[in-house]
């Protein structure tokens, strides 16, 4: 079946199989593939992007579920010159990441936690965190770094 | 360059941000799974699902028949054609018994002895077409009783024809002798039996490999997330496939977190490259998840029994430990040296305790097998120590700080009765410092404060040491190594003055890239952006062994180093030449040579350019070009050690335990890059703490089926699980290594257990709870108190 997308900004017509996850759409039809898959229980997070601006989990809902929804991967959040978006670049300054596999679902839902919450404190931080597992980092720098790409996006 | 002229360079020291980072924040980093080959099938293995059981049939017609099935591969295709895995390290029995290593197959033959182990592979053009080739592969078994814990294996089934009685060894370290006098005449003994629970590494890109083969060069490459490819490449070539190593090549691209379930040799690597040649075709396969927690290798899993002899001023005189250690149903490539060298010879620890005895048994059982996880038999050794020191302080009635401090070693080269030779650390330092930074004075108000609210509070103390970069080649050789442990490096400077490294160790998230450049940009005193790092590929870098054991910078960067000074000792000689001195004359400092003396100089990057240039150069002296390759086998371990104290929360009402703070001063000798370093301290800290409060791998006793089989029944730690840390460090540089450094990426899960473990019994101890294993959940906590009313 045919399933009509904008993804990153770029209108996309996608042939799936009814049963595509939407991961599997767009890490091997779109081949947009910094959107991980880190477990087959919904758990870890790694494969979260942004459906009409709210983070999902992509592992979790069929492509087929999504006709004509925005989407944006990590892939599509840095500006077109190739500068990184505040909170990729607070995830650098603060060494948020280290192997980097947990590193785009947490940007991404980085992203959606501080639209929703701007004045969240690092308690609720982690809290909003909690669909996230990084098996590197301890977490602590990724709170770091949301709490500055947070003060950095209600500047901007 | 020695060591402290080496700390001195600019830049070391500086958290300078890392290089990978870009392209892992915009989702261009390259994990296996990213790659897809041309003319690429997809593999999926089917798997036991019994713990034990003797295969009676395989019928796989019906899946091979089925649409874009290419093969169905069982254990009848590959006997005989290949060797077993191999295990890389023989352990001798007390006997003088060499250790029992039952075969190892790629896929099972005749038997199946864990839930998970393989059975047979399908190849298929889609991942849905090999799924449902799977399902239709017809086994037949029949079951057999299986053993899941230690206890149980002694008394049997046996599991392998060569292990009758399922112990792998039976091996020992210490005077026995000596240790039983020292216990006859001690003034007390504290005893205390351990269980160190077994753990699923869990990195975050579960495994995943692509085979290939190209007929026309009769060579084979394997993409594979992997820790050292050209180990991979050695034991699956030498010892399994019997091919010339030339015509394999291994590439680790990207790989997402490794914590030692990424160092092995597995089967599913070994099936897909010979697989690969059979079919004509890439095959690729990619661990599922839950499939991963059946088949990636496990972590601890040791059962213990600790005493301590001490006299009448709580003074270390003897110890004796007894553990059993579960090795699962198969050797992995370094399982029996966790439970053996990494462990038992670090129980000395940090204090000054003449005699030390420790036995060790390992068992086979019908579990997925136990390998090295981050820290790999020195979280065990410095569990075991630092829970019986501070239960040896309280039947002391001294302060966990008290007695240590009392027992530390201070004397250095220090040789401790179990084989090791610290070279130097200061133990007191890094206590005082540790407790200041704790705020341990104010520890009784906090207390107060806390009962006040109904909870309970406590304050756990933990002295870890580890030993770091195993070596050198020729000790563990004699030790039962199967491998060399050293490291290569080499430095390819370019004719306008940039540089290339490759070095045989391998980044899994520890920013080599940023930290090795470091230390080559300090070195030849040239912008870090014009030095690139390669790793990882056995096609590109000379050799290596790859990264585990917080090697890569003490070993791998030492390469680097030999590297360099022969780069220096030929850019000088190049230098001279230009500048009409002699060599001896010649300086080099901050990117530039200079002429003892004189105002001449010149930058380093007109001796490379003269390098590739050599119209005015000695050529009768002299080759051109200037790359220089160096292999490093270090002369001992490197020690970091530390203190570590956590201070918890404990709810009695629900058993939930809180770790209110945690602080953890390491000594990691030099330290090349702060914030890294402290990253990776963050990250150990975090595995450390799983495994105290949270993290078990739970078998089933009777079936040997896995009830923590996904993140949803195995609790990894998550964001508003942990606290932040306070952390410091204090150095003492390494004594034999060009650098000082020592190694950071496994100390927070070696030191962090025993500290909330002694916290959470600390919180306890006036409602009478005495002892509790890990994980601490609530509910047993909340059971521990129930039982002790
Ligand atoms: S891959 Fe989607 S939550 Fe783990
Ligand atoms: S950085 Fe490796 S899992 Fe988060």
């Amino acid at each position: 079946m045919q399933v009509q997308l904008k993804v990153n900004g770029k209108a996309a017509t996608l042939d799936v199989a009814p049963n595509t996850l939407l991961v599997q759409a767009i890490r091997e039809q779109l081949r947009l593939t910094g959107t991980h898959v880190g477990c087959d229980t919904a758990q870890c997070g790694a494969c979260t992007v942004l459906v009409d601006g709210h983070a999902i989990k992509s592992c979790n809902t069929l492509a087929a579920q999504h006709p004509g929804a925005e989407i944006t991967t990590i892939e599509g959040i840095a500006a077109a010159d190739g500068t990184m978006h505040p909170m990729q670049a607070a995830f650098k300054e603060c060494h948020g990441l280290q192997c980097g596999f947990c590193t785009p679902g947490m940007v991404m839902s980085a992203l959606d936690l501080c639209r929703q919450s701007p004045q969240a404190s690092e308690g609720e931080i982690r809290d909003l965190l909690e669909g996230n597992i990084c098996r590197c980092t301890g977490y602590q720098n990724i709170v770091k770094a949301v709490q500055q790409g947070q003060a950095a996006m209600a500047r901007a | 360059m020695g060591a402290s002229d080496f700390s001195k360079l600019p830049h070391i020291g500086e958290a300078i941000r890392r290089k990978e980072d870009y392209r892992f924040l915009t989702g261009a980093g390259q994990y296996t799974d990213d790659i897809n080959l041309a003319n690429q099938r997809v593999a999926v293995f089917v798997r036991s699902p019994h713990a034990h059981a003797a295969i009676r049939s395989i019928d796989a017609s019906r899946a091979e028949a089925m649409p874009g099935v290419a093969r169905v591969f069982t254990g009848k295709d590959v006997e005989g054609k290949m060797g077993g895995l191999p295990c890389g390290w023989l352990i001798t029995s007390t006997d003088g018994t060499p250790m029992k290593e039952p075969p190892h197959p790629i896929l099972a033959q005749g038997k199946v002895r864990y839930v998970g182990d393989h059975v047979a592979m399908v190849v298929a053009d889609t991942l849905q077409q090999a799924k449902d080739a799977a399902e239709a592969v017809e086994v037949e078994y029949d079951v057999l009783p299986a053993v899941v814990r230690v206890e149980d294996a002694k008394k049997g089934p046996a599991l392998h024809d060569a292990a009758p009685d399922n112990r792998c060894y039976k091996w020992a370290i210490g005077d026995k002798a000596q240790v039983d006098a020292a216990f006859a005449k001690a003034a007390h003994v504290t005893k205390l039996d351990l269980v160190n629970n077994r753990l699923v590494p869990n990195p975050l890109e579960p495994r995943a490999a692509i085979g290939s083969y190209n007929r026309a060069s009769d060579e084979y490459t394997l993409y594979v997330s992997n820790q050292n490819p050209h180990v991979e490449r050695l034991l699956m070539t030498a010892f399994v496939l019997g091919l010339p190593e030339h015509k394999v090549r291994v590439i680790a691209p990207d790989v997402g977190g490794g914590f030692g379930a990424k160092i092995y040799l597995y089967a599913e690597d070994v099936a897909l490259t010979w697989a690969a040649k059979q079919l004509n075709c890439a095959i690729k396969w990619t661990c599922e998840r839950s499939e991963a927690f059946l088949c990636d290798a496990h972590g601890r899993d040791h059962v213990s029994h600790a005493e301590m002899a001490m006299d009448q001023d709580g003074k270390f005189l003897a110890l004796r430990v007894h553990t059993d250690a579960n090795l699962g149903a198969y050797l992995s490539t370094f399982s029996t040296a966790v439970p053996t060298i990494l462990y038992a010879t670090l129980l000395a620890g940090q204090y000054t305790t003449p005699q030390v005895y420790c036995e060790v048994d390992a068992w086979f059982t019908n579990t997925a097998p136990v390998d090295a996880y981050r820290g790999a038999g020195r979280p065990e050794a410095t569990y075991l120590l630092e829970r019986l020191v501070t239960r040896c302080a309280w039947e002391m009635g001294l302060g966990q700080d008290e007695i240590r401090n009392r027992n530390f070693i201070t004397q250095f080269p220090y040789q401790t009765p179990v084989a090791l030779q610290y070279d130097t650390g200061d133990f007191h330092a890094c206590m005082d410092k540790a407790k200041k930074l704790a705020e341990v004075e104010g520890f009784a108000a906090r207390r107060k404060a806390s009962e006040a609210r109904g909870l309970k509070r406590g304050i756990g103390y933990s002295s870890y040491i580890e030993a770091c970069g195993i070596a050198p080649s020729n000790i563990a050789g004699a030790l039962g190594a199967r491998a060399g442990l050293f490291e290569c490096g080499e430095i390819r400077v370019h004719p306008t003055g940039s540089v290339t490294v490759f070095t045989g160790s391998h980044s899994h998230g520890q920013g080599h890239e940023t930290s090795f450049a470091q230390v080559v940009a300090a070195r030849l005193g040239i912008p870090i952006e014009n030095v690139d790092v390669v790793h990882g590929d056995t096609g590109r870098v000379p050799f290596g062994m790859g990264t585990y054991g917080s090697r890569s910078i003490s070993v791998g960067g030492a390469a680097i180093m030999r590297a360099l000074d022969k780069i220096e000792t030929k850019a000088k000689k190049i230098a001279a030449h230009l500048m009409e001195a002699s060599d001896a004359d010649i300086e080099f400092a901050g990117g530039e040579f200079t002429v003892k003396g004189t105002d001449k100089k010149i930058p380093f990057g007109q001796v490379a350019l003269t390098a590739y240039v050599p119209h005015n150069y000695p050529l009768d002296k002299l080759e051109p070009g200037l790359n220089e390759t160096a292999f490093y086998d270090p002369t001992n371990f490197t020690f970091p050690g530390g203190t570590y104290i956590a201070e918890v929360e404990v709810d009695p009402a629900t058993g939930v335990v809180r770790i209110d703070r945690f602080t953890a001063v390491d000594d990691f000798g030099t330290i090349i890059n702060p914030m890294i370093v402290e990253g990776q301290v963050h990250g150990g800290l975090a595995q450390g703490i799983g495994q105290a409060l949270m993290e078990q791998c739970v078998y089933d006793r009777e079936t040997g089926q896995l009830l923590t089989g996904s993140f949803m029944d195995y609790a990894m730690p998550r964001a508003d699980d942990l606290p932040s840390f306070r952390l410091d460090t204090n150095a003492t540089p390494c004594t034999h290594n060009p650098l000082g450094t020592k190694g950071c990426g496994e100390a927070g899960a070696i030191g962090s257990p025993p500290a909330v473990i002694n916290a959470v019994l600390d919180a306890l101890a006036d409602l009478g709870v005495k002892d509790i294993d890990m994980p601490a959940s609530p509910s047993r906590v909340w059971e521990a108190i129930q039982a002790a009313r």
